[in-house]
């Protein structure tokens, strides 16, 4: 059954991607880049923790790793939206300013490993009397909580963005805010609730992690670069969110299969080398990294082909009125 | 015209006048841009001093801890300039980059793969444990450049060809890059099963201010880990200024990053210099984790950088990209890491680090726009 | 229309002033319903800032706006539009990447969440069919027409209930077949009981389509309400301006040279990998300014830019004299002495950012005196600065200043002094005086006519069909990346009907019918 296995947990590791994925093409949708993820996301790990260790309840934790991100956000969009800095830079501070509160604020969070109460994971016993196909499905679909919030986010994410007003409206002012700002949509307005609800999703991913999925908070190796995998899912996404949750939990089983392929000891009638020389698994660790450039290079290209790219004002501040372009 | 004849009681206002911002039409003057600077700082100061207030420490007593720590004796002093070396080389490769607006966020795995290099030569070994210092030295720094070139030619390549972002791009060269080295740290050159290289030869190593009061039986000196590298530091950042504000290249870099379609209409070959730039940026973090290594580590092993490669980005920012201003700029930094050490909870540089970016970013507004007061009944209708 | 119609707007004492600019002093301007008002200045005299005060977009310093007798303060667009008013801007308002439905519901209350773009479609469409404005509500903007945008823009202020209409330079973007349309569904429009405003500089449009006109000049307003009727071309362009106007350049005439480009059967891509260059053929020589005229978007860009090495050509060559620039580096070109005043002078002429004479050297600045070896000379590039400012009369506080801190006229002028002094045989001026106002405009012909007079070979591409009537000797017309044939007397009505992608063989000659376009 180590197959089913396999696939339960590409979805676990997939979930965090997704959801910071997610976070990131809404904000970026808006126009404002959006390369903070890992940042909010480590905040997010780090109070949701600390809040479920000190009242005991994991769901209280939540509500704050996803305020702390927000908070987070703000400065993003007010360093993007009204001072109308550059969004790469603001991105990159954001990051240093969320690893280093959280490494402040979560000093002593790494001996509390297995005394804080998590959000519950969900299984379904019933499924196993079904013969057959009953054993698998129990397998499957034992998952932390979390990793049915954003399954069924997929699809309100894509109809949210295209199929309701506020959706076009966020579609629009990404585009082209001065067609938006003339036709009454408050772009600078939205652009703060878009940055803000994109840190939160973002947190919502750091969330999942510390007091979900891998229980526990590692320093700046809880996230260990994820929120980064993100950006780059964002872009391999063509800001669409089902392309993007597909491209997540590829990399969520990706993840997992490096971790499982050193263990049996011939792999596809071979000596499995990775058993043999464990210190070639290093090689291994670089796979996602390495895939996410992969992944990057063929997003580009195909978006290039189909002329659908990145939002066309995504990284440019909106001021109306602008004198000589 | 008819009057409006509801009666609407006149609006009191506590402060008659309005802020209105506005967009420079002229230049602005030359004392603002670093005055902007320290103000950002102070900000910056006054943020993780009620950060630290609100976790329930005393922010006052903590910056004069930190004060002490880093600058307060000789050692203390030594120590942040030894700190410090790194730190320039990183600032100065972000910076190079910079100009060029491409975002090297890569200067941490560069860094790596310098140290990677460097210790090629002892640990492969490439020349004899018993070669003089002079075979040793440049030829570990020459292999620290050429690895740490290699990890910034290959996302500037990915870059100018293919057009991926190199934020990304950098940025997983750097996880790519600590798993290199731990593939040779952990199997290759592990010495005794341990997660370190044994100890380099004497002649691999940089001349520190503790060798020469040895040699000299100086006392004041002694024990001081300050070493050659400092010299190394500067001479990058003059040459590097020389190329970047008085070379022909350091115009072609300049107006690249300006506006790239008038580069490209002005006959520069974009393709080629983003690549170029890539390798110088990555050869100079390169060397800085060469330098480091045969500085401060001696040895080859795990865990070397609290981060240098990042806090280049910040460093580079806070210099204005100007490779000279890096000097100062690190000793600063250099002297926050080794406070650092002292104080607790440790993630207070590093909080400090962002905070400062924040706030020099949020601060540079103003060397666009300006604020106006302007008074209320003067104004539009309201 | 007549007098006793009632005021839809007024506006008074309509101040507005930007940093070290006052874009209105006190203008006063009216509209009766059912007319047809123009509102005539240079680029630059406020007429743009002035309707944009009426629709929201910005708010004055000082002064009212009435709209049916009753006043009002837009916070904005929305504001206006709520009164009736809508603005249709010089660039369209439209998402791209948007259905004609979408961006015809953006903004709106209704559909409050869930859209229904089925049943949008068809009210669209309908609305279309009433006000004789065909479109397909389902297809994306970037599949239409320029026209078609247009039209998409008029319907999303009929959509939104609008009887005040501000077009602004609504014919810079249109072949002259198209024009005519547009004024149809103007004229249609007032007789329907819609008031329009209409922002030109173009004297013989408003003639033909206004009934009154308002003329602004630097800001200020320098006659009112005049009927069309009773005033001459001459009599506008003098308001306009402030002085006589010289309609026609003294231009010697053409000593032709050798040839210095030949094109021959060159393809080539746009940026969106479409075909943008179909075959096109052509020769400059020596001492005559050839131009090429053309309904924006139909290839006049890319053509400067494979002659200038910008875009690969797909086959077919190019040569400068006896050099093959076919699939030459940008530098080559430079080099051989080829100059290129590009259409986008801040997105490509110049570097905003870097000072005057960063600018000034791009061409040359790996050239001696400026470097030598590696090293690039600040004082030699900063005299070499010094002497292009003296002589091409830059208005600049020092060559320090960055330049996008320039007014559209002496940032040209930059470009102008770099192109000319670096050309040897070849100028490729791309929309030279786009933007710019009267007096930049003259000088700026007169320097193209004194080039051509020195000898070189000029390439000219505009839209102004005037300019290049006035400044050409010979025209060829640009359609869809081919060239529908040359004219070298400035038939306006030949090139008029070869812009909208009639070839030159199929136009049958007149004999009787006076040429209106050529005074």
């Amino acid at each position: 059954m180590g197959l089913f296995s396999i696939i339960a947990s590409a979805f676990a590791g997939g979930t965090i991607l997704l959801f910071g994925m997610l976070g990131g093409i809404f904000t970026e949708r808006s126009g404002v880049m959006n390369l903070a993820i890992e940042g909010y996301m480590l905040l997010g790990a780090t109070i949701s923790y600390k809040i479920a260790a000190a009242t005991g309840n994991p769901w209280i934790g939540l509500l704050a790793g996803i305020a702390a991100a927000a908070l987070l956000g703000v400065l993003h969009a007010l360093i993007c939206v009204t001072l109308k800095a550059d969004q790469v830079v603001s991105g990159l501070a954001i990051n240093f300013v969320g690893t280093g509160v959280s490494m402040v604020l979560g000093a002593n969070l790494s001996n509390l490993i297995g005394q804080v109460n998590l959000l519950p994971t969900v299984a379904f016993p019933a499924l196993q009397k079904i013969p057959t196909i009953g054993e698998p499905l129990y397998i499957i679909t034992k998952q932390n909580i979390m990793v049915y919030i954003g399954l069924a986010l997929i699809p309100i994410a894509n109809w949210y963005l295209f199929k309701t007003r506020p959706g076009m409206h966020l579609r629009a002012i990404g585009e082209n805010p001065e067609a938006a700002d003339a036709m009454g949509v408050n772009v600078n307005g939205l652009r703060y609730l878009y940055t803000i609800i994109g840190a939160a999703l973002a947190g919502i991913g750091g969330v999942s992690i510390s007091t979900a999925i891998y229980p526990g908070w590692f320093s700046e190796l809880t996230t260990n670069g994820k929120g980064w995998i993100c950006v780059g899912l964002v872009i391999f996404a063509q800001w669409n969110p089902i392309r993007g949750a597909l491209g997540a939990y590829f990399f969520g089983l990706l993840s997992r299969v490096i971790i499982d392929i050193k263990l049996p000891r011939m792999l596809l009638g071979m000596n499995n080398p990775f058993f043999f020389v464990p210190n070639l698994t290093y090689f291994l660790e670089m796979a996602p990294y390495i895939f996410t450039l992969v992944v990057m290079v063929i997003g580009a290209n195909q978006a290039r082909r189909k002329r659908i790219g990145a939002p066309a004002a995504l990284g440019q501040p909106y001021s109306r009125g602008q004198r000589g372009k | 015209m008819e009057n409006n004849a509801s009666f609407t009681p006149p609006k009191r206002n506590i402060f008659p006048y309005r802020i209105q911002i506005e967009e420079r039409s002229d230049e602005a003057p030359k004392w603002l841009s670093p005055a902007l600077t320290l103000a950002a700082l102070l900000v910056a100061f006054f943020i993780t001093g009620i950060l630290i207030s609100a976790v329930g420490g005393d922010a006052l007593y903590t910056f004069s801890k930190m004060w002490k720590a880093a600058f307060g004796t000789w050692f203390a002093l030594s120590d942040s300039l030894t700190k410090a070396i790194p730190l320039i080389f990183c600032g100065i490769a972000c910076a190079v980059a910079f100009h060029m607006k491409i975002w090297n966020i890569g200067a941490e795995g560069q860094f790596f793969l310098g140290a990677f290099g460097s210790s090629l030569i002892v640990l492969a070994p490439v020349v004899p444990a018993e070669s003089s210092p002079w075979v040793f030295i440049p030829l570990m720094m020459i292999s620290g450049m050429i690895f740490g070139a290699i990890w910034g030619i290959i996302p500037g390549f990915l870059k100018a060809k293919l057009g991926l972002n190199e934020i990304i791009s950098t940025l997983m060269m750097n996880y790519i890059a600590v798993a290199w080295n731990n593939f040779f740290l952990f199997g290759q050159w592990s010495y005794q099963g341990f997660q370190m290289s044994e100890k380099f030869p004497q002649n691999a190593l940089l001349l520190r201010l503790s060798d020469i009061a040895k040699t000299y039986s100086i006392k004041s000196l002694q024990g001081m880990a300050l070493h050659l590298g400092i010299i190394f530091a500067i001479i990058t950042a003059i040459v590097i200024y020389l190329i970047i504000y008085k070379s022909k290249w350091g115009y072609e870099i300049k107006l690249t990053g300006d506006n790239a379609k008038a580069a490209n209409y002005a006959g520069i070959n974009i393709v080629r210099n983003t690549v170029l730039v890539m390798a110088l940026s990555g050869a100079v973090a390169g060397l800085a984790g060469a330098v480091e290594i045969s500085g401060v580590v001696k040895r080859f092993q795990g865990s070397i950088s609290p981060g240098y490669g990042y806090t280049g980005v910040i460093i580079a920012w806070l210099s204005k990209l100007n490779p000279l201003l890096t000097i100062p700029v690190s000793v600063f930094f250099g002297g926050l890491i080794i406070a650092g050490r002292e104080i607790q909870p440790s993630g207070i540089p590093k909080m400090m680090q962002g905070i400062i970016l924040v706030s020099l970013i949020a601060f540079d507004f103003f060397l666009n726009y300006r604020l106006q007061f302007v008074r209320i009944s003067e104004s539009a209708a309201e | 229309m007549t007098e006793a119609d009632p005021f839809v707007v007024e506006m008074k004492g309509i101040t507005k002033k930007f940093p070290g600019l006052t874009a209105n002093d006190s203008v006063n301007f009216s509209l009766r319903k059912g007319e047809i008002h123009a509102l005539l200045g240079e680029n630059g005299a406020g007429k743009s800032t002035l309707m944009n005060i009426l629709a929201g977009l910005y708010r004055p310093n000082a002064g009212e706006v009435f709209v049916h007798g009753k006043p009002v303060d837009f916070k904005s667009p929305k504001d206006a539009i709520s009164e009736g008013i809508g603005m249709i801007h010089q660039h369209f308002m439209l998402v791209p990447t948007q259905t004609v439905t979408e961006n015809i519901l953006l903004g709106l209350d209704e559909p409050k969440f869930i859209m229904n773009l089925k049943k949008y479609d068809q009210i669209i469409q309908k609305l279309g069919k009433e006000n004789n404005l065909q479109v397909d509500p389902s297809a994306y903007i970037w599949q239409l027409s320029v026209g078609e945008q247009q039209r998409i823009e008029i319907l999303k202020m009929l959509y939104r209930g609008c009887d005040i209409l501000i077009m602004d330079e609504p014919t810079a973007v249109l072949a002259p077949q198209e024009i005519e349309v547009l004024f149809e569904t103007l004229r249609a429009m007032t007789r329907s009981g819609k008031s329009i405003i209409f922002i030109s500089h173009k004297l013989n449009e408003i003639l033909e389509i206004a009934d009154k006109v308002t003329v602004l000049r630097h800001g200020k307003v320098t006659a009112a309400d005049i009927l069309t009727k009773s005033i001459t071309k001459e009599e506008l362009a003098a308001l306009m301006v402030g002085r006589e106007v010289l309609f026609s350049i003294n231009k010697k005439t053409c000593r032709k040279g050798e040839e210095v480009l030949s094109i021959k059967d060159v393809y080539a891509e746009n940026d969106k990998q479409l075909p943008a260059l179909n075959g096109i053929s052509l020769q400059v020589c020596a001492g005559e300014i050839v131009g090429i005229a053309g309904v924006a978007g139909n290839g006049q860009r890319e053509l400067a830019e494979v002659i200038s090495g910008l875009r690969k050509v797909t086959s077919g060559s190019i040569w400068s004299r006896n050099l093959d620039l076919t699939r030459a580096p940008v530098r080559k070109g430079i080099d051989e002495g080829i100059g290129h005043i590009p259409e986008d002078r801040h997105h490509v002429g110049t570097a905003p950012n870097l000072s005057v004479t960063d600018n000034i050297i791009m061409k040359n600045y790996n050239h001696e005196p400026i470097s030598t070896k590696w090293k690039l000379s600040r004082k030699a590039a900063q005299k070499y600065a010094e002497e292009m400012k003296k002589e091409y009369d830059i208005i600049v506080p020092t060559v320090d200043t960055p330049v996008r801190l320039l007014s559209g006229g002496n940032l040209q002028r930059v470009i102008l002094a770099r192109e000319i002094s670096n050309m040897k045989s070849l100028l490729i001026a791309v929309q030279p005086t786009r933007g710019l106002d009267v007096g930049a405009i003259e000088g700026i012909q007169k320097m193209l006519l004194l080039q051509r007079e020195a000898g070189a070979g000029i390439l000219l591409i505009s839209e102004e069909l005037e300019e290049l009537v006035n400044l050409s000797d010979r025209i060829y017309v640009i359609y869809e990346g081919r060239i529908m044939g040359e004219v070298s007397n400035g038939d306006i009505r030949k090139i008029g009907l070869m812009m909208t992608g009639t070839k030159l063989e199929d136009i049958p000659e007149l004999s009787e019918v006076v040429n209106g376009a050529e005074n």
